[in-house]
């Protein structure tokens, strides 16, 4: 099969990381990258031989139309609003990876079907969304979760700008996916950002209050879901494994990065970017099989 | 010297002593209590702010909006604040809170990490709030650190940043400095919130106050997390003695605590250890040992144990001249009887 043509819009942290990790997929290769003005990350992309301009989305379309099928957008929750339309009149795939949620959620290791890949723009959700949705889901599946409570540290050194500014769109996005995903009755998402040196590595803690509170049957799903996703996220582990009082169960898990773009601590960086990547993929063979 | 402005948190930072269970009916003994001792901003609501309430912080049981409007029936001249900690509440949860008579806001970060206020600062300014901006555990981070945040929240629109020792974990010293560098690199009044984990609450709010801070806070018989706050009933006494200009009345305050915060706790089952009459020693300067017996003549006459001790003062009575007390508290029942 021939490796389907991809394009990243914003080479930030998560275009960067994304950079790095499409080199080594076996479906899909980058054909271009486009910012909005010259960067650092467009000058990466030069460096890789890769087709790269600050004329931004328009360059992308124009140059690649029928070349490139799948579109990462690493830009900003309003600047997606502008793309979305661009690209689907375009027949490009969209990946949102901003908090935009225009197209319906993605968490790999919860709802990768047919139906999403037939949508033409999914929404990656959060960072905190992909570490912590897999886990409620399981425990929803085996116990009913009428409350999900989610309380995510991440190191403020891999808290970017544009996370910062928007901090409440971010517990916002991943709360709805909790609930909507996830399948809890009610979600409360806590982000908290750590300063310490050396950096911290992104640890999540989710508390679930369940109706069947059967600790073996909870367990066996939530590992089950923690093995789904180490499948794209190799450093995704317990740091505590499901333990119970009364209906309430705690559970924790760290995510540790492949340390491509940033450091190994940025694991929240890598959730994110290599779920986008794993349903790139699987639309990239879909259309394969189509053809 | 400018006017210092009293923020009062016991029934925000106090919340984490009952573990976030005041009712609306205890909020409005307390916020009635503290308005009238001219208290100028009353924070109330879930210990870790807007909407904390939650399995890893504790749940109440009544919400924050339950709790603001409580309070906001009752109150008449002071502010009515919570806090907000972004990462937890969201300007979502401000809006609810305004509509529910909020007018003051506070927004707490981490030291280090002031730019996730941005948009609560600015959200809140629009909505025509006082906002605060509340740098927490600002013992970890260094002099230019804090200043360069606090100068963000500055720019977002604060109308006040706070110095926080949320740990409890400063020195007088370390307020020295802290404080002096935020009044000198910022135009917006500056503020300082303790803890008395290390017997300093009060110690570092005078060094707070002296070294340039204008919003100090305390909380009713110092209830608040750890060790608790500087006592509210200690600052105005503190700065009655300095000669500070404030707006609160210092026994009204004390009542605020005797008769309205007290009773409160032990129906939860609290025990206190609050002593005010001790403070009163220190604030009128007469003999401690004087303390038992003045509590001894005031039951006997009829009188208040303070105006006792206070008169003692007064008259200059200097240790061993316990006699005076009678002959004081029967002078004050006769004044009181005309």
């Amino acid at each position: 099969m021939e490796k389907v043509k991809v394009g990243i819009i914003g080479p930030g942290n998560i275009g960067q990381d994304l950079m790095i990790k499409l080199r080594r997929s076996k479906y899909l290769k980058l054909a271009c990258v486009v910012n909005i003005k010259e960067s650092e990350g467009l000058d990466k992309a030069r460096e890789l031989g890769i087709d790269a301009s600050a004329e931004g989305i328009d360059y992308l379309i124009n140059n690649h139309k029928n070349n490139i099928k799948i579109v990462f957008d690493c830009t900003s929750a309003p600047a997606h609003l502008i793309n979305a339309p661009k690209l689907k009149e375009a027949g490009m795939f969209v990946v949102d990876l901003t908090p935009a949620a225009l197209g319906p959620y993605c968490v790999p290791a919860v709802n990768m079907d047919e139906n999403l890949l037939k949508s033409d723009n999914v929404n990656m959700v959060t960072c905190a969304g992909q570490a912590n949705v897999p886990i409620v889901s399981a425990i929803n599946k085996a116990a009913d979760v009428v409350y999900a409570e989610v309380v995510s540290s991440i190191s403020s050194k891999s808290a970017g700008p544009g996370t910062r500014a928007n901090i409440d769109e971010f517990t916002v996005t991943t709360r709805t996916a909790l609930e909507e995903l996830g399948g809890a009755d009610k979600a409360k998402v806590i982000i908290v950002l750590n300063p310490a040196e050396p950096p911290i590595l992104m640890r999540n803690t989710i508390y679930t209050k369940v109706k069947n509170p059967d600790l073996n049957k909870i367990k066996e799903a939530a590992f089950e879901a923690a093995k789904t996703v180490q499948q794209y996220v190799p450093g995704y582990r317990f740091l505590l494994e499901p333990i119970i009082e009364d209906d309430i169960v705690t559970t924790m898990v760290e995510v540790e990065g492949l340390g491509d773009y940033l450091p190994k601590y940025s694991g929240n960086l890598d959730i994110i970017t290599a779920a986008a990547v794993n349903i790139a993929e699987k639309k990239a063979q879909l259309m394969g099989g189509i053809k | 010297m400018s006017r210092i402005f009293i923020t009062d948190t016991t029934l925000r930072d106090g919340s984490h002593t009952v573990s976030h269970k005041f009712n609306p009916e205890d909020v409005k003994k307390i916020v009635s209590a503290l308005d009238a001792a001219g208290i100028d901003i009353i924070e109330v609501g879930h210990g870790d702010g807007l909407t904390g309430s939650s399995i890893n912080y504790g749940f109440g049981d009544h919400t924050d909006f339950e709790i603001i409007q409580a309070a906001s029936s009752i109150i008449k001249n002071s502010k009515l604040a919570v806090l907000l900690i972004p990462g937890i509440g969201t300007v979502e949860d401000l809006k609810k809170a305004k509509e529910c008579g909020i007018t003051a806001i506070r927004i707490a970060t981490h030291v280090t990490e002031a730019d996730v206020s941005a948009q609560h600062i600015r959200e809140a300014k629009r909505m025509g709030l006082f906002t605060v901006g509340f740098l927490m555990m600002a013992h970890m981070a260094d002099v230019h650190t804090l200043v360069e945040e606090a100068k963000k929240m500055e720019s977002y629109g604060a109308d006040v940043v706070y110095c926080t020792d949320s740990a409890g974990a400063m020195l007088p010293v370390h307020v020295q400095e802290k404080i002096s560098a935020l009044v000198k690199n910022l135009s917006v009044p500056i503020g300082h919130h303790s803890h008395n984990n290390l017997g300093l609450a009060i110690g570092n709010s005078l060094a707070a106050v002296e070294a340039g801070a204008t919003y100090i806070d305390g909380s009713l018989s110092g209830l608040g997390a750890g060790a608790g706050n500087t006592a509210t009933d200690l600052l105005v006494a503190v700065f009655n003695k300095m000669g500070y200009e404030h707006k609160a009345d210092l026994f009204k305050t004390m009542d605020a605590s005797t008769n309205a915060l007290i009773p409160v706790l032990e129906a939860k089952g609290i025990k206190t250890n609050t002593n005010l009459d001790t403070m009163i020693l220190g604030y009128a300067g007469s003999y401690s040992s004087f303390l038992l017996h003045a509590r001894r003549a005031a039951e006997r006459f009829g009188v208040d144990i303070r105006d006792i001790l206070i008169e003692c003062g007064n008259r200059k009575a200097v240790g061993g001249q316990e006699d005076w007390i009678i002959e004081i508290a029967s002078d004050l029942a006769k004044l009181k009887n005309n």
